[in-house]
């Protein structure tokens, strides 16, 4: 992956940062510029907010079967969170035996390495979340 | 709109070719469609092909111009088009001609779809599946495309109680139907207990809940209607397409365990051919997991939502049933070569309307539907044959 592409994710992917619709209120993780709700009113009105990221596990699966950068970490939980404010995201479960995890489950972010490209390449940060 | 008529079919067998190339399976379908057809190549005036990634299958980007090439049309400077749309390129190509020949801007048209996965890794194979997905915020922290359709079984299983075994029987009766199919890539049954003890690939599905990688190809020709019969005796008629889009990513649908794409994309199909689910007869659908199909049949409108487990361990989906799905084998027993699988089930679905599908053959069958799906329901596109006319 080059450089840039990475990085100019970084708020979204440290530190949970989002967007909330000017016009309704609304808000999105990932972040969104324009409101699915009120289309072109939203247009250039689009805030970027930061999420708590606290929730719950709405749906999982254990990777036994995985890409090259994720190979070492197998057996490894993926999972769909609800955030409490609403929106949902993807991302893994830590700190957390395989067998542990069950919907509904509560979680909270953590600041983890998420990959890198290859032994001498950028490592990639972001979020994660743990039992809570 | 006129109304529009698949006058040809063909398909390679599915499988790892690998002494085959992208342009040779390409052709050999195309070919098998056109002499099905009784056309002659100079009168065949466009041609789509569906297609998901050879630009990373292998290496090769502008495949349709490729294809019409190496088929000898070049010299006739026929326009050809590659269509993308990730699973459902296939149907989305038939859609483009499907709406070409009734929009009567063409008269002939070949459907190609065509994908190679077997040049490059299995691994890597599995990476391309998944850029599918939303690679920002789902395949990069380690979402695998099984993962994703893992999480859809996991929360159907945890909202109406589908169980393991319902999912199995999913692979069961598609291997059942394959073994039936010399053109499928899995041509033997497979017990329902060497499903359920195969490795897991993405708890809780496992190898056998996954639809292989393969290579292969398939073709149909289409014209008007009113001409079908200067060029076969058994025409089956186009009856109608719908397709629907979603949310990119799975954790922003409205309901992880109901595609609405399917939804949508049937209802449209319904309305416009005028028929009701209760009508249909055969469906291939969108079996690229186990879960995929118990999904496809309740969002298509068979079963109701959180019915489609049990309607397939009662044996209501088998061939010759309640209603076929997937006699061809699916997606899961016949093979997966991605952009090929929309051309596929309509090629299966014209064999069944003409009765020519030999042992597999579903009885009195009128009217059949295809359901293809790209991502993870970001893409749906179902067409509805009539084979009546």
């Amino acid at each position: 992956m080059a450089i840039p592409r990475f990085w100019r994710e970084i708020p979204s992917r440290y530190n949970l940062i989002g967007t909330e619709c000017g016009n309704c209120g609304k808000r999105y993780f990932p972040p969104r510029i324009i409101c699915p709700e009120c289309h072109r009113k939203s247009v250039g009105k689009m805030k970027d907010v930061k999420f708590q990221g606290k929730g719950e596990v709405v749906t999982y699966s254990i990777i036994h079967h995985a890409p090259k950068a994720y190979e070492m970490q197998v057996p490894y939980i993926i999972a769909i969170i609800e955030f409490e404010e609403g929106v949902r995201a993807t991302g893994q479960i830590i700190d957390c035996e395989p067998e542990d995890v069950e919907v509904g489950m509560r979680v909270e972010p953590a600041f983890r390495k998420i990959g890198e490209d290859g032994k001498s390449g950028v490592i990639y940060y972001g979020y994660k979340f743990k039992p809570a | 709109m006129r109304e529009v008529a698949v006058i040809g079919i063909g398909e390679t067998r599915f499988g790892e070719l690998w002494d085959k190339s992208f342009r040779e399976i390409g052709i050999e379908a195309g070919l098998f469609a056109i002499q099905d057809s009784k056309t002659k190549g100079e009168e065949i005036d466009a041609l789509y092909i569906g297609n998901m990634s050879a630009g990373r299958f292998i290496d090769q980007e502008h495949i349709a111009p490729l294809v019409a090439d190496y088929v000898g049309l070049a010299g006739a400077n026929l326009p050809a088009t590659r269509i993308e749309g990730a699973g459902a390129s296939g149907g989305l190509a038939l859609s483009q001609a499907y709406m070409a020949v009734a929009s009567e801007v063409h008269d002939i048209v070949v459907v190609g779809g065509a994908e190679k996965m077997t040049d490059v890794s299995e691994v890597y194979a599995q990476e391309i599946l998944a850029s599918t997905a939303d690679q920002e915020w789902e395949s990069v922290f380690g979402a695998t495309f099984a993962g994703l359709h893992a999480m859809i079984a996991r929360r159907h299983m945890h909202e109406y109680g589908t169980t393991k075994k319902q999912l199995a029987m999913v692979a069961v009766k598609n291997h059942k139907n394959a073994a039936l199919n010399p053109n499928a890539q899995y041509r033997r049954e497979l017990s329902l207990e060497t499903v359920l003890k195969a490795p897991m690939v993405a708890e809780p599905l496992g190898l056998f809940d996954c639809a292989p990688l393969s290579d292969g190809a398939a073709a149909l020709v289409l014209c008007p209607l009113d001409r079908a019969k200067e060029y076969t005796d058994n025409p089956v008629r186009i009856a109608s397409c719908g397709q629907a889009g979603d949310y990119m990513a799975l954790h922003d649908r409205k309901d992880i365990c109901t595609m609405d794409a399917t939804v949508v994309a049937a209802k449209k199909a319904f309305k416009y051919a005028g028929i009701t689910p209760k009508d249909v007869d055969l469906a291939e659908v969108h079996d690229n997991y186990t879960i995929s199909e118990i999904l496809a049949i309740e969002d298509i409108g068979f079963f109701n939502k959180g019915d489609g487990g049990k309607a397939t361990e009662d044996g209501q989906t088998a061939l010759n049933s309640e209603i076929s799905v997937n006699p061809s084998g699916g997606l899961k027993a016949r093979g997966q070569p991605v952009g090929a699988t929309g051309v596929a089930q309509a090629v299966e679905v014209v064999r069944q309307l003409r009765g020519e599908a030999g042992e597999r053959q579903v009885k009195n069958a009128r009217y059949g539907l295809t359901h293809n799906v790209g991502g993870t329901g970001a893409s749906v596109i179902v067409h509805i044959f009539d084979g009546g006319v």
